[in-house]
C-alpha cells in the first residue's frame, strides 16, 4: 500500500492560541509551517476564554506598583509551590510584551478612562480617580489570587479577540492550515520525532506528515470528565494521548485538574471569574455570602481551587440550592447594573439569556464548580522540548511547562499560550534551521499502517460489546464522582479499577455505523482509548499523591506535605500499563510558605532549600529532560 | 420551558447526504425524541446520533455560542444549533445544512475554507506601519473606540449571515455580510494604516458594500447581534468620503 506523504519544516498540531503563536514565530523565521487542526483555527477552544489575560502593566490605580516580580510571586503561590519557579519567572517577565504585541496585532483591549470611575471592591462601591496621564493605556480588572488588578481584557471575549488577531497574523504570513484533520500518532524512532500520522476528518483517510520539528498544541483533556466540564467537545486530550502512546514521553502532574467555581448549572458553560473580579458575590441557598467568613482576606477572589472547595463544602453541608440536576449555588452580579453587564461582561449576559433563559441584571445565576483546566500535560523543559524525544515540543494547555503547578490562576493560561508560543516558537525556529529530515520510509509506513489497522480492527468487532458512547459516559461518571474536587483513597482506588475495566472494554467496543468517510462514531471511538489512558493516569496519580496541594485535595491527607511531595508526578505508558516516577519541581527561589488564602497548615520541608536545589538538575536529567541551553 | 408541556415528542426532519458514500443520495430522514428541560439542538442532535443513527454528521465545539461551528438552517432560518432551544421551536423541527458553503456531510459544512478565503481577499489583518517594538509602551487608544472595534470584532464567523444573504447565495465573489463587517472592523482601526484609496478599492464595488441590496436578513439573523445596519452605513460613508478626499 502506498503511503500519502506531506513534508514540512515545522508541524504544529492544534490551531489554538499557543499553536498559532508558535507557528507565527517559525514562519516569520522563514520555515515552512503546517498547522493541523480538528476545526477551523478560529473555532479552537481558546476562543471561549472570557475574562482576561494576566500581564503586570500596572496601568490603572488598583494596579499601581505592579510588576512582573509580583506576578511571578502570585503565580508561585497560586501553584501551591508546585510550579517550576524559573518558568514562572520567565513567563511573568514576558507577559507584558506578549500582551502589547497582541495590541499591535489588533486586539481591541479595554482601555483606561482617565477621571472618576466607579468600581465594586469586596462588596463595596468605591469611586476611584483614574489618572488622566494613563488614559488610553490597556485597562486591568481584578481576578482571583492576585495582589493587584492585572487581567487585561476585551469585554468578556478576550480569548476570541486574541485568537482572531493571532489567526489574522497566521493568514498574513501565509501559513498552511489543514482543518478537520486529526493527528492520531507520532512518527518516531530512537528518541527522535519525525512528524505525525494524520487522519482527515472529511474523508477518513490517513496520511503522514514528515517534519523536522513537531509541536503538540492540542489544549486540555477536560472531556475525560464527560459532560462535567466547561471545555469544548474537542478538548479530548488528543495530543497528550499520542505523546503518552510513544511509551517514552512522560506526562506531568496529570492529577492536577482545575475546577472552575462558576460554571452555569446545569449546562456547564463557563461564567468568567471576571464576574467576581468586577464585584460579583457567591450566595448559598439562604442568600448568605459565605466567602466573606471563609476567606476574610480574599473573599470571592481567593484562588479557584480554594473557592471551589468552599463551594463544594457548602453544598455538602446541605446549603446548596436543590435542583433536578443536583445542587448549585448562586452568583449575584445584579448590583453591577445592566450597562456594565451588557458591555464589560457582555458574553456572560448573553450566555445567561441564551442558555439559562434569565437576565443577570435582575436574577441570580445558578453556578457550580466544574472541571475547567488541565494543569498537567506533556512534560517539557523551559524551551518546550518534550522529555526523552528530540524534535517534539509542546505548548499551552497541552504542555506541562510548568508554570501552574497544582493550581493555575485565572487569566494565566491565556497569557501562557502567547508567552510560551512566542518563546518556544523562537527556539523551534533555531532548532529547525540546523535540523534535517532523516527518517527511514519503513518507520513512516509502519506508523501509517498501524493507524489504519486500528480502524480495521474496530470495524471488525461484532456482537454485543459496549458502544463508544456508553464507555465515554461511564468514564465521565467515574471521573467526576471519584476523581473530583474532594478525593479519598477508597474512592480513588475504586475509580482506578473501574477505569482499568473500561480501558479493557475499549478493545471490545462495537460500532453501529460502518459508513464510508469520516464516520463520526468511528472517529470518536478511535480517540476513546487515549482518553481512557489519560483518565486512568489522572486517577492513579491522584491515588498515589498522599497530600493536598492546590487543586489536588485529599480529604484523608488534607495537608500540603513539602517533606514528601514537593515534586512533580511523571507518567509513561509502558506495555499495557502506566509507570510513575517523580522529579523535583525545579529550583526553589521563593521558599515554600502560606499562599495568603486557603489553609495555612502544612508539613514543612526537611531538607534545606540549598540541599533541595542542588539535586534538581541531575534528578530531572535522569527523568529524560533534554538539557536546556538558555535561549537568551 | 413553560411554553410546552414537559416530555413533548419532537419530530426532527434532517437533511442527509454523505458525499464520501457512492450509495448515498440527498434525502430527508425523520427522527423522534422526547424533549428535556433546557434542551438545545446540541443536546438533541447528540441524542439522535448516540441512540438512533451514529452516522449523522454535524459540528459542535464550544456549545456556548462563541466558536461558531454549528450554524445550520433551523426551520428555514440560519441559527447556531447550540443556541437554538427546542422550547422555542414547534413540534416538527426541520434541519438543513447552511447554503453557500461546501457540504461536508449531512448538517456539516466547510465554513473554514470560505472564511480563510474571505480573510485573504479582504486582507483582514492590521496593516501596521512599523514592526512591533517589544521595548515600547502600547499605543494609546480611546476606550470608546476600543469598544466600537470590539463590537465589530465579536463576529464568530458562523456563516449564518452569509447563508441568509440573497446576494451571497447567488454571487460567490460578494464579500458577504461577515466580509463587509471585517472590512469595517479594520477600516475604523487607527492601527491599520491602509489609506482611504486603498479602502476604496476594497469597499466600493459590487463585491463590496455596493453589492448589498439591503434586504438585511443578516442583521435580523446574526446570533451575536452585530450592528450590521450601522456597519454598512459606515462603509458607504467611508466609500463616499474616500472618493471625496481624492
Amino acid at each position: 500500500m502506498s503511503t500519502q506523504l506531506m513534508n514540512t519544516d515545522v508541524l504544529v498540531i492544534g490551531g489554538g492560541l499557543a499553536g498559532e503563536r508558535c507557528a507565527i514565530e517559525a514562519a516569520a523565521a522563514g520555515h515552512d509551517v503546517l498547522i493541523l487542526s480538528l476545526v477551523p483555527p478560529r473555532r479552537s477552544h481558546s476562543c471561549a476564554a472570557q475574562g482576561g489575560m494576566q500581564a503586570a502593566l500596572g496601568n490603572c490605580v488598583k494596579a499601581e506598583g505592579d510588576n512582573p516580580g509580583l506576578h511571578y510571586l502570585d503565580t508561585v503561590r497560586g501553584s501551591d509551590w508546585g510550579a517550576d519557579q524559573e518558568v514562572a519567572k520567565i513567563f511573568a517577565d514576558e507577559a507584558p510584551i506578549a500582551v502589547r504585541e497582541l495590541a499591535h496585532y489588533g486586539v481591541p483591549w479595554t482601555r483606561v478612562k482617565g477621571g472618576r470611575t466607579s468600581y465594586f471592591v469586596k462588596g463595596e462601591r468605591v469611586e476611584i480617580e483614574e489618572k488622566l496621564e494613563n488614559d488610553g493605556l490597556i485597562m486591568h480588572r481584578d481576578f482571583g489570587g492576585t495582589a493587584k488588578w492585572r487581567a487585561c481584557y476585551a469585554g468578556a471575549g478576550t480569548g476570541h479577540a486574541a485568537l482572531y488577531a493571532i489567526d489574522s497574523e497566521v493568514v498574513r504570513l501565509g501559513v498552511t492550515v489543514r482543518d478537520r484533520t486529526e493527528a492520531v500518532a507520532l512518527i518516531h524512532e530512537d528518541g527522535r520525532c519525525w512528524g505525525a500520522v494524520a487522519r482527515c476528518l472529511r474523508t477518513g483517510k490517513h496520511f503522514a506528515v514528515l517534519a523536522k520539528a513537531t509541536v503538540i498544541a492540542t489544549g486540555g483533556y477536560g472531556r475525560v470528565y464527560g459532560q462535567y466540564t466547561t471545555n469544548a467537545t474537542i478538548s479530548e486530550g488528543t495530543g497528550a494521548a499520542i505523546a503518552l502512546a510513544t511509551g517514552v514521553v512522560p506526562l506531568g502532574n496529570m492529577e492536577a485538574v482545575q475546577f472552575h467555581p462558576t460554571a452555569l448549572s446545569p449546562s456547564g458553560i463557563l461564567v468568567t471569574e471576571g464576574c467576581r473580579g468586577d464585584g460579583g458575590y457567591l450566595l448559598d441557598k439562604n442568600l448568605h455570602r459565605f466567602m466573606v467568613e471563609a476567606e476574610p482576606e480574599k473573599q470571592e477572589l481567593a484562588s479557584r481551587d480554594v473557592v471551589s472547595r468552599h463551594m463544594g463544602q457548602r453544598m455538602r453541608d446541605g446549603l446548596g440550592v436543590e435542583s433536578e440536576y443536583g445542587p448549585h449555588l448562586w452568583l449575584d452580579v445584579r448590583h453591577l447594573g445592566e450597562k456594565h453587564l451588557t458591555t464589560k461582561l457582555r458574553e456572560v449576559w448573553e450566555i445567561c439569556r441564551d442558555f439559562a433563559g434569565m437576565n443577570p441584571a435582575e436574577e441570580l445565576i445558578p453556578v457550580r464548580p466544574t472541571q475547567h483546566y488541565s494543569m498537567g500535560g506533556v512534560r517539557v523543559n523551559k524551551n518546550g522540548e518534550a522529555y526523552n524525544m528530540a524534535g517534539l515540543f509542546a505548548v499551552g494547555e497541552a504542555a506541562c511547562w510548568d508554570m501552574h503547578g497544582f493550581n493555575r490562576l485565572g487569566g494565566n493560561s491565556l497569557a501562557e499560550t502567547i508567552v510560551s508560543g512566542r518563546r518556544v516558537g523562537r527556539y523551534i525556529a533555531g532548532f529547525t534551521s540546523s535540523a534535517c529530515l532523516d527518517v527511514a520510509t519503513t518507520v513512516v509506513q509502519d506508523a501509517v499502517s498501524n493507524a489504519e489497522q486500528r480502524v480495521t480492527q474496530l470495524l471488525a468487532n461484532e456482537g454485543t460489546g459496549p458502544s463508544a458512547y456508553e464507555i465515554r459516559d461511564a468514564m465521565g461518571e467515574v471521573m467526576i464522582g471519584k476523581v473530583g474536587i474532594f478525593r479519598t483513597e477508597s474512592e480513588l482506588a475504586e475509580g482506578v479499577s473501574e477505569l482499568q475495566n473500561l480501558l479493557q472494554q475499549c478493545d471490545q467496543l462495537v460500532l453501529k455505523s460502518r459508513v464510508p468517510g469520516m464516520n463520526p462514531e468511528l472517529s470518536f471511538a478511535l480517540r476513546l482509548k487515549g482518553m481512557l489512558r489519560l483518565a486512568l493516569v489522572t486517577a492513579m496519580g491522584a491515588l498515589a499523591r498522599t497530600e493536598s496541594r492546590g487543586a489536588h485535595f485529599r480529604s484523608d491527607y488534607p495537608l500540603r506535605d513539602d517533606a514528601r511531595w514537593l515534586n512533580r508526578t511523571l507518567v509513561r505508558w509502558s506495555g499495557d500499563e502506566p509507570v510513575f516516577s517523580y522529579e523535583p519541581v525545579g529550583v526553589l527561589d521563593v521558599e515554600p510558605g502560606h499562599r495568603g488564602y486557603g489553609s495555612d497548615e502544612r508539613i514543612e520541608m526537611e531538607q534545606s532549600i540549598d540541599e533541595y536545589n542542588q539535586q534538581v538538575e541531575q534528578a530531572q536529567l535522569e527523568q529524560g529532560k533534554i538539557p536546556a541551553e538558555d535561549s537568551r | 420551558m413553560s411554553k410546552h408541556e414537559a416530555g413533548r415528542r419532537l419530530q426532527f426532519e434532517i437533511f442527509r447526504y454523505n458525499p464520501q458514500d457512492p450509495d448515498s443520495k440527498p434525502h430527508m430522514q425523520s427522527f423522534e425524541i422526547t424533549e428535556q428541560p433546557y434542551m438545545s439542538l446540541f443536546m438533541a442532535l447528540n441524542e439522535i446520533r448516540e441512540t438512533q443513527d451514529p452516522s449523522l454528521q454535524f459540528d459542535f465545539a464550544c456549545r456556548s455560542a462563541i466558536c461558531g461551528s454549528c450554524g445550520m438552517m433551523v426551520n428555514g432560518r440560519p441559527n447556531l444549533g447550540c443556541r437554538a432551544q427546542t422550547s422555542d421551536l414547534p413540534d416538527v423541527i426541520n434541519l438543513h445544512p447552511l447554503p453557500v458553503f461546501k457540504l461536508v456531510g449531512d448538517l456539516s459544512v466547510d465554513t473554514g475554507t470560505w472564511f480563510r478565503e474571505m480573510v485573504e481577499k479582504t486582507e483582514a489583518w492590521i496593516h501596521a506601519k512599523e514592526a512591533f517594538d517589544p521595548g515600547a509602551q502600547e499605543q494609546r487608544m480611546d476606550d470608546e473606540l476600543a469598544q466600537k472595534i470590539y463590537d465589530s470584532d465579536r463576529c464568530i464567523e458562523c456563516g449564518c449571515c452569509v447563508a441568509s444573504c440573497g446576494v451571497a447565495n447567488i454571487k460567490s465573489e460578494f464579500a458577504g455580510p461577515a466580509g463587509l463587517n471585517r472590512m469595517a472592523r479594520f477600516a475604523m482601526d487607527p492601527r491599520d494604516t491602509r489609506s482611504d484609496s486603498d479602502w476604496f478599492e476594497v469597499i466600493s464595488n459590487e463585491q463590496g458594500v455596493f453589492g448589498c441590496i439591503g434586504m438585511m436578513a443578516c442583521h435580523d439573523i446574526c446570533p451575536k447581534e452585530l450592528p450590521l445596519l450601522e456597519v454598512y452605513a459606515y462603509l458607504r460613508r467611508k466609500a463616499f468620503t474616500s472618493r471625496m478626499a481624492d
